[in-house]
């Protein structure tokens, strides 16, 4: 006798036959109809025209056939609202059951029942059991206000639920607690702003009481609760997370990433010197490690967010390499993702066996596996110097097997492999150009040409390799063709005299026969520079190419911190901020790590630069720039007749300015944004490599030229002081030189000659690069005007403050002395825009401790006229990222003496007060950095 | 959530539709078991497990823990296997009404009621074919109509007046090696998975301490919620109040290389010649650090190449099977005896004019080694207080192969 029975009648008028047994008189028998009709309902089958039937077998004192009709009630009151009334009654009868469970019962599926006629009556009955003096019912009510407040929450506010949930927070059973929490936190999903969960000290303390005493479920609600709680000070941060860490050993895996992410979110609290710190660490371990011992799905979800630990935390699993081994039964989701784990832990002491295993994945069956796998050596190579021999000869061997797909892969890393150690491995030349016809996908194409056009001065037959390409020019992908036009520039370059045929030929295909604007306005720039200054195209083209950087894919910190504050959720197995996929445009509250308590003092805003200074000359020199800039654009309009066109002596000038002026963007654009190194975040923001945005890049880069901001001139040395000399001035910079503009005026009643100045060592070696030169003596009351050129290669002692210079200035009467401040924007270089990847591991790879947090106030730009007011101070918008309408920028910024600083500006629209966060491996200079903000910004 | 095409809605009701996306990311998957855990669709997503051959499907709204849905279907399925005797779609379609009943106590509004058996069993019998003839002849239900006395207790995991006539504690220690071993014979890879499941059958509240000889062994541990945490932390001693029936105690994880032992070698020479449609298939399999025990029910599982067209091979001992659709070969060996060591051995017939494989396979090794702990963990007493009867108590150990996998 089993329910498949109830399958059986799939005969016509089963319905009538159904109904005609629910009204039987004999209690089975309605039971048994009443089961045939759950049956049909879950597998879909349309059954609702039995309401009533079956809504009149509720009133019965048989809990089984209760149940039941109240599952059929919920599946279907939905469409027989009306009809539904009719249970009403019995509800309310039934909440006042002296047997809880059916208090319970009743009060459970009222909740489930979505119909606004029927939610009205249920406001009494579930005001009554909230209060209920059996805690079974408390919690069953608890659910049912979450339940309510999803079909009407303007009730449940009326009607002061939210209030009595509060309350059963301090409940004494723990499971009403539990349930209480998990409530309120999908009530306050949707509530972002509201303060249903306004943790205190207290209610923590009720919540981890309950920790130990609930079921898994509610430890899972209760931990994700407490994750939301910003602990005052890292005492109350470690006594949480010593209650917290019993979890860790819990059979459920949900508890235990749960309890995880507590520690994660709050160790960021805890000093890296407490011995605490260092205990917790070693105890995040092992758990994380039992996870992937579990069953194939929890593994997945556990590594995604392994990733993301070992990114923020490397040290948690170092010495854990051997458990994201990969086994070959494991299902391929679960091998892709420890493939990138063991690349992240890969270090030097334990590189031998991870290469070792990556060879052996080399030669497995699946295909995207054994790609994944190809890559991984070469990132291997990358990212640990010692290994890369052994890793190019392993990728060698692979090549041997001839297998299409690893042949491909592997030159495309050997390619990144050529970038990070130049003039190492070039001996493999020749092997990869053996390979040549069996590349067909567009990435190892586009890598190969690379290779050929970098080196072609080793390869004898570069130019035939290269030509054969040609042949197919308009069927390659963009990446192709792009990859193939910087290959036969560079090849010109080269060898100029056998490949002219051949670099015109490019040349026309990329700007006549082409609809792409990226490739023809790459074509254009290579033919004018090539027309007008070989040797400037030279030192663009072939120009050195900065490092790659050695961990690829990595996540943005400041994305990366609030994916830790989403350990365990759907955002953590996305890789994604929730309000990037969250249904509905409900309001998702942006979460962020708290802050290191030790630096709390940093983070306070220091002293704002005084308000109201006064306006600045900007100085603009080169006003004619923008029509310059609009002649090249119009250039892409016109067609050239033939050959190169020639340039008229303006569009000339203005080619060569703005290699001046925007060289880097240049460079980025043809040799070495379009090798298609490692994939750049697609998240990053614009497109790189389009030749438009370089264009546009240009725009700022014109601003270079007109220098950076510059303030009025102070009085330096006032007369009485200098026995009638009185000195004003001001630093400038502008096209990369610096300045000291001073204004001598003499106040004394003698003439004045022979002046001489001279600088005290100070922290950035800033020295007259000239002899001061006033060209005839100074008569009283006269002013002269002397600009002196400043380099930056004097003696240098650390001075305090750091941007203080002691200048010594000799006349024929004295010698006087006095000191001055200069701002710290002199010294950034207009070399300082870091590559993204660079930026992104160099970020992570500063310490913590050594970022600075400052507010700049008052500040109404928007993000577009903050980065090129920025830009023309040379500092650098790397990427711009929108996360929850705030606008991010990453900047980085590079002093005369090498030191980068590294940036990241928080601008909310519509809020003047900007957040930015200074990282510097030097972090002495940030509080300088930082009035540097605030200077070029406010003037 | 829907099993197979059983759907059980809560919160509010989806389109079936939405399965859609499921079934399309199971074609796509070719294989059954790399269909990816968590799939996003335009309005939802879906969460699924595989086991015993069935999909659990879950469809989720909102930001809900991957992690949380994921071991709650587990836990589903666990009740299933637990009420049924097999989590099978037949055992499914024969009690789809309790399913459905199960399935309400365990859920409520996406959050977990009722998980544990215990308190299930107590609100919902599990068919049984005396008491499926007796409801029918009495029309009793097999619906418990008394408040879960459990649920409410500080020890959800144990209903109050459990009476046996005859009280017995057994533990069984279960361990798992699980270890990749390369062509060379050396380990790259070892652990052990333990577990220490118990069947208690007590009356009344027992609270029980669990001792061992050797508990440093036991460093990465996870504990069933009756385990008091802070006595292990002090004393080492397992000290609970167990569940009634059979759960798991504690599962443990011994990864330190020198503790890990390997009781088994194999010996293999699998090769395929150039340009031949034949290759030569020899591996033996011999005692390693075995503790001096037996090592029996071995089996080792290939998976051949696809190129493989059939197998001609003779063992000494047991017998084999060569599926040539899936291209597996079982080799049922039996227990090894040192004086003659079991080997397989013989011919392998190639498609003809197909290049030679690329990779040798993998050899999955089963074996089981009865009273022994590998890692040599070692109960010392179990005491039990509380109660006045003397328990009959018992402790089990056996070691097995977990995923055991030697490359060739």
């Amino acid at each position: 006798m089993t329910d498949s029975k109830y399958f059986t009648t799939t005969k016509k008028g089963e319905i009538f036959e159904l109904k005609a047994e629910l009204n039987s008189d004999k209690k089975e028998k309605k039971k048994e109809a009443v089961k045939k009709v759950i049956a049909s309902m879950t597998v879909g089958k349309d059954v609702s025209a039995l309401f009533p039937d079956v809504v009149n077998c509720m009133q019965t004192d048989n809990l089984e056939l209760k149940k039941l009709v109240y599952l059929y009630l919920m599946n279907y009151a939905k469409s027989q609202p009306d009809m539904a009334i009719m249970a009403v009654n019995t509800f309310v009868k039934d909440c006042e059951d002296p047997n809880p469970l059916i208090r319970a019962l009743a009060v459970r599926t009222m909740g489930c029942i979505r119909v606004d006629k029927i939610t009205e009556y249920l406001c009494e009955p579930l005001r009554k059991c909230l209060k209920d003096e059996d805690p079974y019912v408390r919690k069953t009510a608890a659910v049912c206000v979450a339940k309510l407040h999803d079909i009407n929450a303007q009730l449940v506010e009326d009607q002061g639920f939210l209030d009595t949930l509060k309350d059963l927070i301090s409940d004494s059973n723990p499971m009403v607690v539990a349930n209480a929490v998990a409530a309120l936190s999908e009530i306050a999903e949707s509530h972002p702003s509201s303060n249903l969960l306004d943790l205190n000290p207290q209610s923590i303390n009720k919540l981890l009481t309950a920790l130990n005493e609930c079921t898994e479920w509610g430890q899972i609600f209760i931990l994700d609760c407490l994750a939301n709680y910003t602990p005052k000070d890292d005492r109350e941060a470690q006594s949480i997370c010593e209650r917290v860490t019993p979890r860790l050993s819990h059979a459920n895996s949900a508890v235990v990433l749960s309890a995880v992410k507590v520690l994660m979110k709050f160790m960021e609290m805890l000093s890296k010197d407490l011995d605490y710190y260092g205990t917790l660490l070693k105890k995040l371990a092992p758990p994380l490690v039992t996870l992937l011992s579990a069953e194939p799905e929890l593994q997945y979800v556990a590594l995604r967010n392994i990733n993301l630990i070992v990114q923020k935390r490397p040290e948690v699993l170092k010495h854990e390499m051997k458990v994201f081994f990969v086994k070959y039964n494991d299902p391929i989701y679960v091998k892709l993702e420890k493939l990138d784990i063991m690349i992240r832990l890969a270090s030097q002491a334990n590189i031998a066996q991870v290469l070792a295993e990556l060879k052996e994945y080399a030669t497995e069956v699946d295909v995207d596996f054994v790609r994944k796998a190809v890559r991984a050596i070469g990132r291997c190579a990358i990212k640990v110097e010692q290994s890369a021999e052994r890793c190019v000869s392993t990728l060698l061997d692979l090549i041997q097997t001839k297998v299409n797909y690893v042949v491909q892969e592997a030159i495309v890393v050997i390619k990144d492999i050529f970038r990070k150690y130049p003039n190492k491995y070039e001996s493999v030349i020749a092997t990869l150009c053996e390979n040549l016809d069996s590349l067909d996908e567009p990435e190892a194409r586009a890598a190969m040409i690379w290779i050929v056009g970098e080196y072609a001065e080793r390869i004898d037959n570069a130019d035939e390799l290269l030509e054969s390409f040609l042949e197919g020019f308009h069927d390659e992908s963009t990446q192709v063709q792009l990859q193939l036009l910087t290959a036969i520039v560079k090849l010109f370059l080269k060898k100029p005299t056998e490949t002219q045929e051949l670099v015109q030929q490019v040349l026309s295909l990329a700007t006549q026969d082409s609809d792409n604007p990226d490739l023809r306005d790459r074509g254009y720039i290579y033919w004018r520079l090539l027309s007008t200054d070989p040797v400037a195209a030279k030192e663009v083209v072939l120009a050195e190419k900065p490092l790659i950087s050695e961990e690829t894919d990595l996540i943005e910190p400041t994305l990366l911190d609030e994916l830790i504050c989403y350990i365990g959720t759907l955002a953590s197995v996305y890789h994604k901020p929730p309000s990037a996929f969250v249904e509905g445009g409900r309001g998702v509250v942006h979460k962020s790590l708290p802050p290191r308590t030790a630096s709390s003092e940093s983070t306070e805003s220091p002293e704002t630069a005084p308000a109201g200074a006064p306006p600045g000359e900007q100085l603009d020199t080169v006003p004619t720039q923008g029509d310059l800039l609009g002649d090249l654009l119009n250039l892409d309009l016109g067609p050239p007749v033939s050959g190169p066109p020639l340039a008229t002596s303006a569009v000339q000038m203005g080619a060569v300015d703005l290699l001046g002026g925007g060289l880097d963007s240049l460079i980025g654009a043809p040799s070495f944004v379009a090798p298609p190194a490692a994939a750049v975040p697609a998240n990053l923001g614009a497109p790189m490599g389009s030749g438009l945005s370089d264009l546009f890049d240009l725009t700022s880069g014109v601003g270079t030229l007109s220098g950076s901001y510059v303030a009025p001139k102070a009085v330096w040395l006032p007369a009485m002081k200098a026995k009638g000399l009185e000195i004003s001035g001001t630093f400038t910079r502008q096209a990369g030189s610096i300045s000291m503009d001073l204004q001598l005026t003499n106040k004394a009643l003698q003439v004045m000659t022979d002046f001489a100045i001279q600088f005290n060592r100070n922290s950035f070696g800033l020295a007259p690069a000239a002899p001061l030169q006033v060209h005839a003596p100074l008569s009283p009351t006269q002013t002269v005007e002397i600009s002196l050129p400043l380099s930056t290669a004097g003696s240098v002692m650390k001075t305090e403050p750091l941007n203080s210079l002691q200048v010594a200035v000799k006349n024929n009467i004295d010698v006087f002395y006095f000191s001055t401040l200069y701002p710290l924007h002199i010294l950034f270089v207009e070399d300082g825009k870091m590559d993204r990847q660079v930026f992104l591991a160099t970020w992570k790879d500063i310490p913590n401790e050594n970022e600075a947090q400052f507010q700049i106030r008052d500040c109404p730009l928007n993000a577009e006229a903050v980065s090129s007011r920025l830009q023309s101070s040379s500092i650098f918008t790397v990427a711009r990222r929108n996360v929850e309408g705030q606008d991010m920028l990453y900047q980085s910024l590079k002093l005369t003496n090498g030191i980068w600083v590294l940036a990241e500006l928080r601008i909310q629209p519509g809020n003047p007060s900007f957040t930015l966060s200074l990282k510097c491996r030097a972090p002495e200079v940030s509080q300088h950095v930082y009035q540097a903000y605030e200077t070029i910004l406010k003037n | 959530m829907s099993l197979g095409e059983y759907e059980k809605h809560w919160k509010s009701v989806v389109s079936q539709s939405v399965c859609d996306y499921f079934f399309e990311a199971q074609e796509k998957a070719a294989d059954v078991e790399n269909v990816p855990p968590v799939i996003s669709t335009p309005h939802h997503y879906l969460i699924s497990i595989y086991r015993d051959k069935l999909f659990f499907v879950s469809v989720i709204q909102t930001e809900v823990p991957p992690l949380f849905v994921i071991e709650f279907l587990h836990r589903v399925a666990d009740t299933f296997q637990d009420y049924f005797g097999e989590c099978s779609e037949a055992a499914i379609k024969d009690n789809v009404v309790i399913v459905y009943e199960l399935l309400e106590e365990m859920l409520d509004n996406g959050f977990p009621l009722a998980t544990e058996s215990n308190i299930l069993k107590e609100l919902i019998k599990p068919p049984t074919i005396l008491r499926s003839v007796v409801n029918s002849i009495t029309g009793s239900s097999n619906v418990g109509d008394t408040l879960p006395t459990g649920q409410l207790s500080n020890i959800p995991w144990r209903r109050a007046g459990v009476k046996y006539t005859n009280n017995e504690a057994y533990f069984d220690v279960v361990e798992e090696i699980d270890a990749i071993i390369d062509k060379s014979g050396s380990t790259v890879f070892a652990e052990i998975q333990g577990v220490i499941d118990a069947c208690i059958k007590l009356s009344g509240m027992p609270d029980l301490s669990l001792s061992f000889m050797n508990p440093r062994l036991l460093d990465d541990v996870s504990f069933h919620p009756c385990i008091r945490f802070k006595r292990w932390e002090s004393e080492r001693v397992l000290s609970f109040i167990p569940p009634d029936g059979n759960f798991r105690l504690i599962s443990y994880r011994v990864s330190s290389q020198n503790l890990v032992a390997i009781p088994v070698y194999v010996k293999h020479s699998i090769s395929f010649k150039e340009n031949s449609s034949c290759g030569r298939f020899d591996i033996t399999i011999g005692p390693k650090q075995n503790m001096g025990k037996t090592i029996e029910a071995i089996t080792v599982t290939v998976h051949m190449p696809k190129v493989v067209l059939n197998m001609n091979l003779t063992p000494t001992q047991g017998s084999y099977t060569f599926d040539p659709v899936t291209k597996v070969l079982t080799w049922d060996v039996g227990k090894i005896t040192p004086q003659k060591l079991p080997s397989l051995k013989g011919l392998v017939n190639l498609q003809s004019g197909a290049p030679k494989p690329e990779e040798n396979p993998s050899l999955n090794i089963q074996f089981k080694i009865q009273q022994l702990a590998i890692s040599g963990l070692k109960v010392n007493r179990l005491d039990m207080y509380g109660e006045k009867y003397k328990p009959f108590k018992g402790v089990k150990y056996v070691t097995k192969a977990g995923k055991f996998q030697v490359r060739t």
